[in-house]
């Protein structure tokens, strides 16, 4: 392989990466709003698949991608205030609730969505639309500014979200909750508003990280097409430390990985062309998101970067701890 | 929020309503009645007290006022009007703020966010740079000077109480609660502490302390409301007509006051000096490290002994290495560098297990936290102690540790409903006498004990300082690390001050005074004066 090949190599891995990591990106930062609250969302499989479907179906009844969005992001929040209610008024235990709640999801994208299979042709969809100029420039361009519009706002939704959370009231209000509720209702924040919020946001976005898929990525619903996403989102809200903006060049990573094994069965590499190295490859993403979380992990506690103080637990107020 | 229609006539006629009044104030949590028609009244640019026993409903009673408790009966009225505070964001909307004990701050969010958390503005967007010189400027004024960018997490405690301070005012109480707000303070920090409050009094201010220090009282406050078991024994005394044993008599009920009041027997309580004639201490450490939480070096070369049968202590201002000294001797913290013996046998390197199997007892700091598992019973508690016992049967025997269990419950006087309650329903004070039960009974030959008494009423403080006395005298070695100074000289043969992770000193009791260790405390040789907070 000559260095022209090597980078043209690298920039298609790149800019798959990120159109591959655009649903990604959304659910985790849904999950990192989520989670920073407070409250532990482990649905986030069945909620994309509830987006995803909820998506096609509502796209081939408007003839709308756009409000095929709207209605994944609305289907998924409503399952999610499931989650809150559980989570949040009853004081369930979160790990389960959010476990029950993404078999749920799962279970209901797969009846819902069976008439929907097959169903491509007529579907109206995000297409990739290059941005003037920019896309012209070298490696950026295809990188960067060579995409549907779900990833270009998603990219830069980044950044907004990451201001929200630091610089805004709600977002001060928000990190307070999660990390001591006791403190925030002491000072009159509404920590029960607040977390329900959190979660139906959070939910929605998974929801639309879903549509990202079944309207733009692989347009068309198939049963089970997130294949595990939702839980690698799970991995990577933690690998990126409850930021949002470092959720991008971990959805990136991610995203590349995902595209690997397709990629690199055009290269004329040996031991590729094994057949059972397609199945290792395709392994990747889950061993990575393992490897990151021990080893993230074990460096952020040493600096003491934990999770957020109260995630999981649910608030009484007047409770002794 | 309920607003009824205006006041009644104010008890006195012409007299101006109190900034707070409450009346037959009453509320139960499940079997306890922990506040039985207590009443309680403070003006405006008054410092009222409400002083009383742990568990006699002092801080129960002003949650309701503070809007985080409900009561179940009784009446609050705010300057003259009879109002319901339903959550605290009621009670701050009409001016009440609490600073409460366990202090209400996130750590990870820096002194500015803390205090703009909740506040009713800025509306939507945190301007930094002019809400951090506003901060800073009220700080000042208010003689509660803080650094806006800096982060809760790397504040000290006493720096972290005025933000808490900074933060009811910030929000505009007219009524400022202060729950025990001197635990946490340094000998040298309570007299600045003392003159912010006045401070704030003197602008119209009415401020709430509570405390079960008296001479805090004494000190501090302008009037003096008691409580007792829930109710109002004395309410309003000015402060001019009482004096310790008064109080003394009134927290306690005078049938108790005998046994347990004021000095608590504190000269007789005092062993007899340790025998020199053993060859080597029973605890040595020889230039020991360790690193601290937050990667710091908490403890640095430090030298100290304890040798049978005599109370060290150990005085600080919180969070110079204390707590990491406790964890280092037992084992729950590595030592970086330096040489533990215990009884002449170094134990630097062994397991907590093998370190307390060879006789080494602990009273944690952290009483429910590090001390028991407060979901399990008392008795489970207490077996959690045998497992020292070289050989500790698989299959616990049941029956005889029921009987065992009783017995030590009986003999340290813990009072409880029955052996299969949860531990962590004791009040403090009797959480306390258990642990001190179940590590007594294994007769420890060195004992730690961190912040025995801290957070205690008078008659568990008294009762937990004679166990320690008695413990020595039997021939035990204490290590007593404590920031109560009284307490260290009322128990300790010497005393060794901690100064950022350093041994400032080591003084004998016999030339111990608190001044001289207070200087210590703060880093400073015996000739500079001027108290300024740390």
């Amino acid at each position: 392989m000559n260095d022209g090949g090597a980078l043209s190599f690298a920039v298609n891995l790149l800019a798959a990466g990120v159109a591959s990591g655009t649903p990604l990106l959304v659910v985790t930062m849904g999950e990192v709003i989520a989670e920073r609250s407070g409250v532990l969302n482990l649905g986030l499989e069945g909620l994309m698949l509830v987006g995803a479907m909820s998506g096609v179906m509502a796209t081939l009844a408007t003839g709308s991608a756009l409000l095929g969005l709207l209605a994944a992001f609305a289907a998924a929040a409503l399952l999610a205030s499931l989650h809150a209610l559980a989570c949040i008024s009853l004081r369930a235990d979160q790990v389960v609730s959010g476990l029950s709640l993404g078999f749920l999801g799962m279970g209901l994208a797969s009846v819902l969505g069976a008439p929907l299979v097959g169903a491509q042709a007529q579907l109206d969809r995000f297409t990739v639309r290059p941005v003037p100029f920019f896309s012209e420039l070298p490696v950026l361009g295809p990188v960067l500014f060579s995409h549907n519009g779900l990833t270009y706002a998603a990219l830069l939704a980044a950044p907004l979200i990451w201001w929200m959370l630091q610089r805004t009231r709600p977002g001060l209000h928000l990190r307070a909750v999660g990390e001591n509720p006791e403190a925030a209702d002491g000072l009159g924040v509404d920590v029960t508003a607040y977390r329900y919020a959190a979660v139906c946001l959070g939910g929605g976005l998974a929801g639309v990280g879903g549509a990202a898929l079944s309207l733009a990525l692989t347009p068309g619903y198939v049963d089970g097409m997130t294949a595990g996403m939702g839980w690698i989102a799970l991995g990577l809200t933690i690998f990126a430390r409850w930021s949002p903006l470092a959720a991008v060049p971990g959805a990136l990573l991610f995203g590349a990985i995902r595209r690997l094994p397709l990629d690199v069965q055009g290269l004329d590499v040996g031991w590729l062309a094994n057949p059972s190295s397609g199945y290792f490859l395709n392994m990747l993403p889950y061993l990575l998101v393992i490897g990151v979380l021990v080893a993230g992990n074990l460096r952020w506690q040493r600096r003491g970067l934990g999770a957020p103080a109260s995630l999981g637990q649910p608030f009484v107020r007047g409770a002794q701890r | 929020m309920i607003v009824t229609s205006p006041a009644h006539a104010s008890p006195v006629p012409g007299a101006v309503a109190p900034a707070v009044e409450l009346c037959g104030i009453s509320k139960r949590f499940g079997e306890t009645l922990a506040l039985d028609g207590a009443s309680f009244a403070v003006q405006r640019g008054q410092i009222a007290a409400l002083l009383g026993e742990n568990g006699a409903g002092k801080t129960t009673l002003m949650q309701i006022l503070a809007g985080v408790q409900a009561a179940d009966s009784g009446e609050l009225r705010l300057a003259g009007q009879r109002v319901e505070l339903a959550s605290p964001r009621q009670a701050i909307a009409r001016g009440v703020g609490m600073v409460h004990q366990h202090f209400q701050l996130v750590p990870t969010l820096t002194v500015a966010e803390n205090i703009l958390l909740g506040a009713p503005r800025p509306r939507f967007l945190l301007g930094r740079q002019p809400l951090h010189v506003e901060i800073a400027a009220l700080g000042q004024r208010l003689q509660l000077p803080v650094d806006p960018a800096a982060r809760v997490a790397e504040l000290s405690v006493g720096e972290r109480q005025r933000v808490e301070l900074l933060k009811a005012l910030w929000r505009g109480a007219r009524v400022l609660i202060l729950d025990e707000p001197t635990a946490v303070l340094g000998p040298l920090e309570l007299g600045p502490f003392f003159r912010a409050l006045r401070a704030l009094a003197a602008s119209g201010t009415a401020v709430v302390l509570i405390t079960h220090k008296l001479t805090e009282v004494l000190a501090a406050a302008d009037v003096v409301t008691v409580l007792r078991r829930g109710r109002t024994v004395a309410r309003d005394l000015p402060i001019a007509s009482v004096d310790g044993d008064r109080l003394g008599r009134l927290i306690l009920g005078s049938e108790e006051t005998a046994a347990a009041t004021g000095e608590a027997a504190a000269a007789p309580m005092t062993p007899p000096a340790p025998a020199l004639a053993a060859s080597a201490p029973l605890l040595r450490l020889r230039r020991v490290s360790a690193i601290g939480q937050r990667g710091e070096r908490a403890l640095d070369d430090v030298d100290l002994e304890v040798w049978a049968g005599e109370i060290v202590g150990v005085a600080g201002v919180s969070g110079n290495g204390q707590r990491e000294l406790a964890q280092v001797i037992v084992g729950l913290r590595p030592a970086l560098a330096g040489r533990i013996a215990l009884a002449g046998q170094e134990i630097t390197r062994l397991p907590v297990r093998e370190r307390l199997a060879r006789g080494l007892g602990y009273v944690p700091e952290d009483r429910l936290g590090d001390g028991i598992a407060p979901a399990l019973s008392v008795q489970h508690n207490l077996a959690l102690g045998l497992f020292r016992q070289p050989r500790a049967p698989w299959l616990l025997p049941w029956r005889a540790l029921a009987q065992r269990s009783a017995e030590l419950v009986a003999e340290h006087d813990v009072r409880l409903q029955s052996l299969a309650q949860a531990a962590g329903q004791l009040s403090g004070g009797n959480v306390q006498k258990l642990i001190l039960a179940r590590e007594i009974d294994a007769r420890p030959r060195l004992l730690i004990a961190a912040q025995p008494t801290r957070g205690l009423d008078l008659g568990a403080t008294a009762a937990v300082r004679e166990r320690l006395c008695r413990l020595a005298a039997g021939g035990c070695g204490v290590l007593l690390i404590s920031e109560d100074l009284d307490e260290i000289l009322a128990l300790a043969q010497r005393v060794v001050v901690l100064f950022r992770g350093r041994v400032a000193g080591t003084i004998d009791r016999a030339a111990a005074s608190a001044e001289a260790i207070g200087k210590l405390m703060l880093g400073r040789t015996a000739d500079l004066a001027a108290a300024e907070p740390v």
